[in-house]
């Protein structure tokens, strides 16, 4: 029997989802909606009584103070009636829907045991007249997306392929022996396997040795290893670099390992003793306390998001949060970072490119994915960033960032001869088949149709049970090592960890789940919430019981055997037999060519002009400076309890803080201070000083919020084009070298990263790169978190200094992109003024003398000054003339609106003003004001004649104005 | 009872029970996590402690409605040890999630034998929101005695509209004194959005039975224990415990005065 129940709110019970998708609506411009329901639907398939089902009803899926509900048995719907438009949206057969396990497990809790299985749908009855187009409108761009969903009853419920009755095994070889060239790249391209045509022919070759074809297992895994995803060619191939016009110059060289020559390098020269381990581990991991270690890695789940908002971002937060928790013995997770690029979110509708979605339901998707995840781990989101182009509209960025904490003997990971391979967590199905390859190319118009089966959707409470257990697996030593399922799924986790010893596994042993998965779907499956631990034998039972004791599967699979060879059998048969040093070492050294060319930008001719109140609202306005508070309150950064400087602060609790304070554990008063630097603007001019200010950026954060550069470490995440392509890899030579340079200089160390390239969106052959991005992450201990400091003003009367040189940099600069010109002059880095100023403050922090801080970064010294001010509730008179400014020309506009690296805003109570001079001597540093009650916020220019002349409540409202939705 | 046991009650989902041992510890008992199939399956009893503490999160993804899955565990595996560790005069605390599971399992208000008489549904805004709140303490409760006038905690919720079957229900619990907390301005006004956060009636954020002794609440005492917690702590320095404290002493007192 199969039952349909609509549970529905009870008449005169507040519609808060139908509400939100009215106004959604009206947002596409379609007003004749005057009202949504909303009905969450349960499908129960079964041998069910009727009885039964009324008890499921009355006792599990209806909420009886707030909701009725109705049972409907049989196919055919009522009728709607006019003006009446129904529209019910189901998941599509074979994509993993959280909630139904939880319904299931609900109804076995009420004792009925035969209900086979659940579906659920959501319908919406909108009232209002409507043409079929406006339908189909509303359902594309608001209420479903065909990847993972589809329109039910009105379209038949799909032929459900990904569930095949059952699987018979089949050995497939692939005839590699004698392919020609021709057939070896159509072999590559319709596997989806992105290997090159060099690739292509080492495998032959090995094989040939070998005397027959490979199986589509071993083929597939070392399409996985030595995918770009994976293995980083780009990052560690040959490059030979030519460069004209650039400053500093490079010079034209050929570059071994351009993560080896850079990156890696800062951190081999810098030595830092408290760094415990570097790019090796899934996260770099540094010194907290005696007792304790703590760890971060930031990645990014780009393609996936752009297909599928909700399931990317998702799956991205669920992906890094198990780095972490597969790093040494496994950490737990304690905070996350998140940062996104998008297109604007008014694009017209006509300007967003064939196959993408409207940037606007791409970050509202993206947030609600991270939300759901990270709020329901119970990890706080206490940091992170939204910045805005319209090169963004096909290919969004979405980073996400997580930092552990582990006992410093749980740091290390040892795999040993005879240990079991033992998957724990979630089942394997088919999702995501593919992920690794897929985000080793381009997007195309058409990944939506061809690489449908990369989109998934988290669960993150199988996640939570997974953490749980493993902790305490971990604490009672009964595993030696541990690492995440993520991309290339057990292919890539098993094929990590036996890649020293050899391991066998049995590939009929992993849990599924669904039946009719072949041996090589198995292997390469990137389903969600899994890791794989080794475990000596004789641990096993303890092992097992941790977890079946809080409903975790913990399955063994094989064992690590010490052949050197990754050997895979299905049924008893062999079907995969590979030497672990082929797989491992075997990729062709890849040589690409690179060259930049230093380009020539228009500079923009900007009158003189008296008043500046008009630029600095317009500023304030900008979608890469205003409040981000929508997306922020939807995050919880208070769970686990360590947060001190959360991401908003101020007298309402509105402002923009620089950086985070974490306080993770309750018996000490250590932090630890998380930052970001991320502004693509700057690479436009040069992707060297991009990476400088970048660095810089998230440098002067740690150092607002009290922090100092003593234990920071940095993280690298590049976001680039097609490396293929000379000119995308040109910039991103120039950015590597520039994070050399500028993190050697500042004593700071990279301790992870990671690059997503081939971020490019083509429509009919036509590619569009996203902006060359970075995104620096920082992380800092703090030795006392009552030292932390807020950037909210916080008193009438206190004086408030202008610390750093300005200068006529306004290159890439959010004043300059309101006149729609990018610019010449992008900032530097003065490393050795910056570096005396960080310390300087970070001593005066220490002795307590500053009582609120801002960093100067997106729109300048006059943004920096009105965000503090008007965060604060209060008003200020500033004086330009004071502020330090190396300038030829001595404009106004230019000293409040240049982004000029290391500076910042300083509020010091007058009784302590002599201290903290003395403090900075020697420094460039003005006492440019002080606050004052009332909200007048008054800046003299240069002539000292008025410039700004602005209620600071109007500025506040500005700034909030464009994400309040 | 020097030290007064605890039971933090976690289960798939639950994801702030390490804070609500650390407020119970600061407060002078001996708190212990123990996972709900413990308990179900008969390897820990509840005998053993004298307070129960539901703690926030999503337990099964608040999947259904939040806390539906839990609450029904209680009702169909827990219901007898529940009844007696009330008779015996115990004490039940519930935060957030844990709030949820109260209600919706009808161990709040506690009218009738485990039935559901009042609910938290989504927030008017429709979303998740993180926020500190001002909240008004009055009604009588074993776990809100000595508190300020106002205290400020933070909610962090999707779904905390609080709402009563029917008038009869809402009156009676502000007859009987079973309005704990109500959500206020800074200074105690009864208003609107945003300091109502998420449109309950009669600004309810928390009750208790008639008894006095389960308390439930949407805001997270456990996450206001020390001053540096406040989100405008630069002038708090010297005052060391936040303003959730007192609760978690509360009941620590109660069970040695009482137990």
């Amino acid at each position: 029997m199969r039952y349909k129940i609509e549970v529905v709110d009870k008449p005169g019970i507040f519609d808060a989802v139908g509400q939100g998708v009215r106004k959604d609506i009206f947002d596409l411009g379609i007003s004749s909606v005057k009202e949504v329901k909303f009905i969450q639907v349960y499908l129960l398939t079964g041998n069910i009584a009727f009885g039964e089902v009324l008890n499921i009803c009355e006792e599990l899926l209806t909420d009886k103070v707030a909701q009725d509900y109705k049972i409907l048995s049989g196919e055919k719907p009522a009728s709607p009636k006019v003006n009446q438009n129904v529209i019910e949206v189901a998941y599509n057969p074979g994509v993993m829907d959280p909630v139904e396990e939880s319904v299931l497990k609900g109804i076995r809790d009420l004792g009925i045991s035969d209900v086979d299985s659940v579906k659920t749908a959501k319908k919406y009855i909108l009232h209002g007249k409507l043409s079929s187009t406006q339908l189909k409108t509303i359902s594309e761009k608001l209420l479903y997306n065909k990847l993972i969903q589809h329109i039910s009853p009105a379209q038949p419920l799909k032929e459900d392929t990904r569930h095949q009755p059952g699987y018979s095994f089949d050995l497939v070889t692939v005839g590699l022996l004698s392919a020609s060239d021709k057939k070896l790249l159509e072999i590559s391209k319709k596997g989806q396997l992105f290997l090159n045509l060099d690739e292509m022919h080492c495998i032959r070759d090995h094989f040939r040795k070998l005397k027959r074809d490979p199986t589509d297992c071993e083929l597939e895994t070392l399409a996985q290893t030595w995918s770009e995803h994976c293995y980083h060619k780009t990052f560690r191939g040959n490059i030979a670099y030519k460069e004209n016009g650039a400053s500093p110059a490079l010079g034209n060289k050929s570059i071994k390992s351009l993560l080896k020559s850079t990156i890696m390098k800062v951190t081999k020269e810098l030595n830092k003793p408290w760094c415990v381990s570097v790019f090796k581990d899934n996260a770099g991991v540094i010194k907290f306390d005696e007792k304790n270690n703590i760890c971060f890695k930031v990645e990014t789940h780009n393609h996936p998001s752009a297909l599928e908002p909700f399931g990317g971002a998702n799956t991205g937060i669920g992906g890094v949060i198990r780095d972490p928790m597969g790093t040494g013995l496994g950490a737990k997770p304690i905070l996350n970072s998140d940062v996104f690029c998008f297109a604007p979110p008014d694009m017209a509708f006509n300007k967003v490119p064939a196959g993408s979605l409207h940037p606007k339901r791409v970050m509202k998707g993206v947030v609600s994915g991270v939300r759901d995840y990270g709020n329901k781990m119970g990890i706080p989101t206490v940091n992170g960033a939204i910045l805005f182009h319209e090169h963004f509209a096909g290919n969004p960025l979405v980073y996400c960032g997580t930092v552990g904490i582990m006992p410093k003997d749980k740091s290390f990971k040892k795999t040993n001869t005879g240990d079991l391979v033992v998957v724990v967590g979630g089942a394997t199905g088919r999702d995501g088949i593919h992920g690794a390859t897929f985000s080793s190319g381009e997007l195309t118009h058409e990944s939506e149709t061809i690489s449908s089966g990369a989109v998934q959707i988290g669960n993150p409470i199988q996640e939570k049970k997974m953490l749980d257990t493993i902790l305490q697996a971990r604490d009672a030593n009964l595993y030696s090592a541990i690492t995440d399922c993520g991309a290339g799924g057990l292919s890539s986790a098993v094929g990590e960890m036996g890649a020293e010893l050899g391991a066998k596994v049995y590939l009929d042993k992993v849990p599924l789940k669904y039946s009719g998965l072949s041996y090589m779907e198995i292997w390469i499956s990137e389903s969600q919430e899994r890791m794989v631990l080794s475990v000596p034998p004789e641990d096993i039972d303890k092992l097992i019981k941790v977890f079946s004791d809080e409903n975790v599967q913990a399955t063994v699979i094989g064992e690590f055997t010490g052949t050197k060879r990754l050997e895979l059998y299905y049924e008893d048969q062999l079907v995969c037999d590979l030497d672990m040093r082929f797989l491992h070492e075997g990729i062709p050294q890849i040589a690409k060519k690179a060259v930049y060319i230093q380009a020539k930008h228009r500079e923009p001719k900007i009158p003189h002009k008296k008043n500046l109140t008009g630029d600095l609202l317009k500023l304030l306005a900008h979608y890469d400076i205003c409040s981000k508070e929508w997306v922020i309150r939807q995050y919880d950064h208070e769970v686990q309890g360590g947060s001190v400087i959360k991401p908003l602060s101020g007298l309402q609790n509105d402002g923009p803080s620089d950086a985070s304070v974490t306080r993770p554990l309750f018996d000490s008063n250590k932090g630890i201070i998380i930052s970001n630097g991320i502004n693509f603007r700057f690479g436009f001019i040069d992707p060297y000083w991009m990476a400088a200010s970048c660095i810089d950026e998230a440098l002067r954060q740690v150092i607002s919020v009290g922090g100092s550069l003593k234990e920071m470490a940095i993280l690298d995440n590049f976001c680039w084009g097609n490396p293929d392509k000379p000119d995308r890899l040109g910039g991103l030579v120039r950015a590597a070298y520039g994070c050399y340079d500028t993190a050697k200089a500042f004593g700071v160390p990279f301790i992870s990263g990671k690059d997503s390239l081939y971020n490019e969106f083509s429509v009919h052959g036509k590619s569009t790169a996203i902006p060359g991005t970075l995104l620096i992450s920082a992380i800092s201990v703090m030795e006392d978190v009552n030292k932390s400091v807020s950037m909210y003003a916080k008193e009438a009367g206190d004086l408030l200094y202008v610390v750093g040189n300005t200068r006529d940099e306004l290159g890439g600069s959010h004043y300059y992109d309101l006149y729609g010109a990018v610019g010449n002059q992008a900032p530097k880095v003065y490393h050795r003024e910056a570096k005396k100023i960080f310390a300087a403050l970070s001593r005066a922090t220490d002795k307590g003398l500053v009582k609120a801080m801002h960093d100067c970064s997106d729109g300048g010294l006059g943004v920096a000054l009105a965000e503090m001010v008007f965060s604060g509730g209060l008003g200020a008179e500033i004086f330009l003339a004071e502020a330090p400014y190396q300038s030829a020309d001595r404009r106004d506009d230019f000293l409040l609106f240049s982004e000029s690296n290391s500076r910042f805003v300083v509020e010091v109570e007058k009784k302590k003003q002599k201290e903290f001079e003395n403090t900075l001597k020697g420094l460039s540093f003005g006492l440019a004001g002080c606050l004052s009650s009332g909200n007048d916020f008054k800046i003299y220019g240069l002539d000292g004649k008025l410039c700004v002349d602005a209620d600071s409540r109007k500025l506040k409202a500005a700034w909030r104005e464009p994400l309040k939705w | 009872m020097l030290r007064p046991k605890v039971c933090v009650l976690r289960s798939a989902g639950t994801n702030c029970d390490k804070e609500t041992s650390a407020a119970f510890k600061l407060a002078g008992a001996a708190p212990e996590l123990v996972h709900i199939n413990s308990l179900a399956g008969g390897a820990r009893s509840l005998n053993d402690f004298q307070i129960l503490a539901l703690a926030g999160g999503f337990s099964y993804g608040d999947d259904i409605a939040s806390g539906k899955v839990f609450a029904n565990e209680l009702r169909f595996k827990l219901a007898e040890p529940l009844r007696e560790f009330i008779r015996d005069g115990k004490l039940i605390i519930g935060i957030c999630n844990g709030f949820q599971i109260l209600v919706k399992s009808g161990l709040l208000p506690g009218d009738a034998d485990f039935d559901q008489t009042t609910s938290l549904i989504i927030n008017d805004s429709g979303k998740f929101e993180d926020r500190w709140v001002y909240l008004k303490p009055s009604g009588r409760c074993a776990w809100t005695r000595g508190l300020k006038n106002i205290i400020y905690l933070p909610v962090a919720h999707g779904e905390g509209k609080f709402l009563a079957q029917d008038k009869k229900v809402l009156k009676r619990l502000k007859d009987n004194g079973q309005v704990v907390f109500e959500y206020c301005d800074s200074r105690g006004k009864l208003s609107g959005y945003p300091d109502n956060p998420n449109g309950s009636s009669g600004n309810i954020a928390g009750i208790c039975d008639k008894t006095g002794r389960i308390l439930g609440l949407m805001p997270h005492p456990e996450r206001h224990l020390f001053s540096s917690q406040h989100p405008r702590n630069w002038d708090l320095k010297s005052k060391k415990e936040g303003d959730g404290l007192q609760i978690f002493k509360n009941g620590v007192k109660y069970v040695r005065d009482n137990l």
